[in-house]
């Protein structure tokens, strides 16, 4: 029986095998693996990509106290994206499934209808759920639209729940019981980190500091966006990538808020829309920044 | 010689909702492109769009066209360029009204030549709800990417190229137990799936599940489920009876929408017992069903904990909450739709039960189990609000409230309910209209064609009398809005005739309960012989009223006016049909107002309305307008289409 953390290096070793670029994990606060730069920016624009990463995805409402055995604050993707997505994208990925262990003419694989958007990156994709044994696995997306651009390529999105499949793989009933490593379990390694952010999202969070972080970082992200000249000379340098992680900052701020019972239905549409105005800003100039910073990339 | 055709559209996982819909356009496409007297069957999987046709012309026939020339009278040598141009000798030339003319046959195409050029375009007009590109921002629109394509006339390959997919003869087998590349003909085509787990025709695949599972009350769940596999199979699992603590309604909303299972019932009780239908051949070692029962046990682990928490809150103590929950933006919160609720409630005659129900019907909005289980709302209030002591007649009335949620549903069981039910869905339509959220094409966010239709079919149905008009507040829009629901509602979901409910309408809606009778009486009395033609007569009426701008000007009958013959026999009958119908049900009536019918026939074939004399014509006038206006009140006859 593999580990979690076998379990993982093996998906990277067969994505690897694939073509696929190992990414770390993006070191900042995300709700998902489609947020970081390799996924948001990646799909964006007609150069071909492939790239596999680990990216622990924080959903500070889903958080409980480390009490509910299949709901985390924080949990493990394995994202894997392919620009443009081959012919044979399925098979590939029945093939990781192998990979790690599991024997398809025993078990039951369904791919269910589920198309997939996010409001708060104006991007929206068709695909479907892959469902194990009646237990969803992956979220499996082709992109059509990201920041609002229609996309030049169309990337299938893989997106593993790790602590998932190794439950299923581990035969137990709680992710806290997963073996991370021989004779460690997920509960040694992240109990403490799930009790203490469930207390701090739910309880104790001020939230009028939150609100404060949420406006400068969308304020000096708004101030980035405007200084951006798509016609500029030296637009290869313009800090783009600062710029978005200031958007992923209020996303953050946004979904912890959220939690905390202070975002109102009617106040959350707005945010949201806040949000996505500049993840779309962010995008377009993206878009206009692409021919020459290739060009500069290719200089050096 | 005829032949067959076979056509195998390979795709990625299509939804299961979406397969039926879509062969009916890919018949029709076909049968549009293609024609003539063939015969076509259509089959899917998840993965194939089948299309097979028999008694396809192997070449269309050949054609004689004609091409005109030079005038008879043209120079010798423009004759002679246009003979040369069509390969003819100009002896060869016949002469047609003045024109040169030629000949021409033309070879009949091939069918497959026909077939290779349009199927490109059937494929692409196939029409599905949402769909994918996947090859270039402007290439192909499809449900899901095409991976295959397998184009047979007879025993040769119809050549096309969809979305860079080459047609051949090669089809796939199931992803898992089939292989991946089968060289088919069209006789052995459907033998080879079998072969490779793929059981092509959607009844195959039904009985397969349903000689497991027996009788199946959710046809529903069935389609989605034979639309979801190419290789049933029927596994059957168990779950801790301590779960059968939680009520059924969460139970079996986890099992069947959450995972697609059939709950089982024993003498009918829910048992701790469930059958899942896999897309494998069979599950020998207990892989599968345990993998299912694991995931099962973890869903009601969540809803257990769900109720255990949601108690530790009363629903009475929770509408306070709703204060935070959002209606809409310009409509405020759930706590004051709540207020509103309430007192609508009591103002359309609900008891103090009702207006209980309604101060707690949206409160379980707050709670997790909803949360989690959004089709449940209303239910999960109803069950708490049972388990924290409201009587039968709140409880029940919170459970119902959102029925009837389709035309097929029921509605409130309770007069309770059914108030609340009215007022909730009152509320949203009032409120939606109130600020400009109307309706438009296919765009209805709030659902407020389905709530107007509740409404209709709890008043019919509930024999409800309430003033439908002034509950609509006077707003125009939603008047003619409720209109078009209650038609839709009397015409599709009960069937009468459009023209019975027009003429019906037309004399007043504001009873629904009396509209109901009004339709029944009508369509009873629609087949007797003299209610047709005197339709017709009424029509006749109107149009003479209309023409002479004639509306009553408050004069009465005059009836030394009136001359002897048809003229005062119309008026006597007419005074005597008048004296009969007082208190007669809707159905004598309209046969007694039928039996008009001879007087007004003779009335019309000896008496001129527009006489000389104004006096008499305004009295003919004041006549038929008086008979018009007296035998509207149950239906406008006029509405009526008759064939006479």
């Amino acid at each position: 029986m593999d580990s979690y953390q076998e379990i993982i290096f093996k998906l990277k070793k067969y994505w690897s095998d694939r073509g696929c670029i190992i990414q770390e994990p993006y070191d900042l606060e995300v709700g998902a693996g489609t947020m970081t730069p390799e996924t948001f920016l990646r799909v964006l624009g007609p150069k071909p990509y492939r790239v596999a990463y680990v990216q622990p995805s924080r959903r500070p409402a889903d958080g409980r106290y480390g009490e509910n055995p299949n709901r985390l604050y924080k949990h493990m993707q394995l994202q894997v994206i392919l620009k443009p997505s081959p012919a044979d994208v399925i098979d590939q990925y029945l093939g990781s499934l192998t990979a790690i262990g599991i024997d398809l003419k025993k078990h039951d694989i369904k791919f269910e209808e589920d198309n997939w958007e996010s409001p708060t990156l104006g991007a929206w994709g068709v695909g479907w759920q892959v469902m194990l044994d009646g237990l969803e696995i992956t979220q499996f997306t082709y992109f059509q639209q990201c920041g609002g651009i229609d996309l030049d390529l169309v990337p299938a999105e893989l997106t593993y729940g790790l602590e998932r499949l190794t439950a299923f793989l581990q035969l137990k009933d709680s992710v806290y019981d997963i073996e991370w490593a021989p004779g460690v379990s997920y509960r040694e390694v992240r109990f403490a980190d799930e009790l203490q952010f469930s207390v701090y999202n739910f309880e104790m969070a001020d939230v009028g500091m939150l609100w404060k972080l949420f406006e400068l970082h969308e304020g000096e992200a708004g101030r980035l966006l405007k200084l951006f000249d798509p016609k500029s000379e030296d637009k290869a340098r313009f800090p783009l990538l600062p710029t978005y992680e200031h958007v992923l900052k209020c996303s953050h701020l946004f979904n912890t808020l959220d939690a905390r019972g202070a975002i109102s239905v009617t106040e959350r549409v707005a945010v949201i829309g806040r949000v996505r105005k500049l993840a779309v800003g962010v995008a377009q100039a993206w878009m206009a920044q692409q021919g020459a910073a290739e060009l500069v990339e290719a200089g050096q | 010689m005829s032949l067959p055709f076979l056509l195998e559209i390979g795709t990625e996982e299509i939804p299961d909702w979406m397969i039926e819909g879509a062969l009916d356009f890919l018949r029709n496409l076909f049968l549009e492109a293609v024609g003539g007297e063939i015969k076509v069957d259509v089959d899917a999987t998840p993965r194939r769009l089948v299309l097979r046709a028999t008694g396809l012309m192997e070449r269309q026939p050949d054609m004689v066209q004609k091409v005109s020339g030079p005038a008879v009278t043209a120079p010798e040598a423009a004759v002679a360029g246009f003979a040369r141009k069509q390969g003819v000798k100009p002896a060869e030339l016949e002469k047609q009204d003045g024109k040169y003319v030629v000949m021409k046959r033309v070879a009949g195409r091939t069918t497959k030549e026909i077939l290779a050029e349009t199927l490109p375009g059937i494929i692409g007009k196939i029409y599905f709800p949402k769909t994918m590109y996947w090859t270039a921002k402007n290439g192909l629109r499809f449900i899901r990417p095409i991976r295959w394509i397998v184009a047979l006339l007879g025993d040769e390959v119809v050549p096309v190229e969809i979305a860079g997919v080459r047609s051949g003869s090669a089809t796939a087998g199931h992803r898992v137990l089939g292989a991946p590349k089968i060289v088919v003909k069209i006789a052995d085509y459907e033998q080879k799936l079998r072969e490779n787990f793929v059981i092509l025709p959607a009844v195959g695949r039904t009985q397969r599940i349903v000689s497991v599972v027996g009788q199946v009350q959710d046809e529903g769940l069935l389609k989605t489920l034979v639309y979801l596999t190419e290789y049933p199979s029927v596994i059957s699992g168990s779950f801790d009876a301590e779960y059968l603590k939680l009520p059924a309604e969460v139970l079996v909303t986890v099992m069947k929408h959450h995972q697609k299972y059939f709950a089982v019932y024993e003498n009918g009780k829910l048992t701790n017992r469930f059958l899942a239908v896999t897309n494998t051949d069979g599950d020998p070692d207990g892989l599968i069903r345990r993998g299912n029962e694991r995931v099962l046990r973890a869903r009601f682990n969540d809803a257990q904990f769900f109720w255990e928490t949601d108690q530790k809150k009363k629903l009475a103590d929770r509408v306070a909450d709703l204060e935070h929950v959002t209606f809409q933006a310009k409509l405020g919160s759930y706590l004051e739709k709540t207020k509103r609720i309430e007192a609508l409630t009591a103002e359309l005659g609900g008891d103090a039960a009702a207006v209980r129900a309604a101060h707690l019907s949206k409160a379980d909005l707050t709670t997790e189990m909803v949360k989690e289980f959004t089709e449940l709302q209303g239910v999960v209030g109803g069950l708490y609000a049972r388990e924290q002591g409201e009587p039968e007649e709140v409880w029940t009335a919170i459970y119902d409230h959102y029925k009837p949620v389709s035309m097929e549903d029921s509605i409130p069981r309770t007069r309770a309910g059914q108030l609340v039910s009215i007022a909730d869905k009152l509320d949203t339509l009032r409120g939606c209209f109130g600020i400009g959220l109307i309706p438009t094409g296919s765009k209805d966010p709030f659902a407020l064609r389905r709530a107007a239709q509740g409404i209709v079919k709890i008043l019919v149905e509930g024999k409800l009398r309430l003033p439908v008009r002034k509950l609509l507040s006077g707003d125009a829009n939603l008047e003619e809005f409720f209109l078009d629901r209650i038609r839709y509602y009397f015409k599709d979901i009960r069937g009468f005739k459009y023209d019975e409910i027009n003429a019906i309408l037309a004399s007043g809606w504001d009873d629904l309960v009396d509209v109901e009778e009004r339709l029944l009486a009508i369509q009873a009395v629609r087949p007797t012989e003299n209610f047709e033609p005197l339709a017709a007569s009424f029509k006749r009426i109107q149009n003479i009223l209309k023409q002479a701008q004639f509306a009553g000007n408050g004069g009465t009958i005059d009836a030394t006016l009136l001359e002897p013959g048809p003229e005062q026999d119309l008026y006597q009958e007419f005074q005597n049909v008048r004296g009969r119908l007082a208190n007669l049900p809707y159905q004598p009536a309209l046969e007694t107002i039928a039996s008009l019918r001879p007087q007004v026939d003779l009335f019309f074939d000896k008496v001129l309305v527009n006489a000389q004399d104004p006096k008499v014509r305004a009295n003919r006038l004041t006549l038929l307008y008086t008979l018009l206006a007296e035998f509207s009140t149950i239906a406008d006859f006029s509405e009526i289409v008759t064939h006479t």
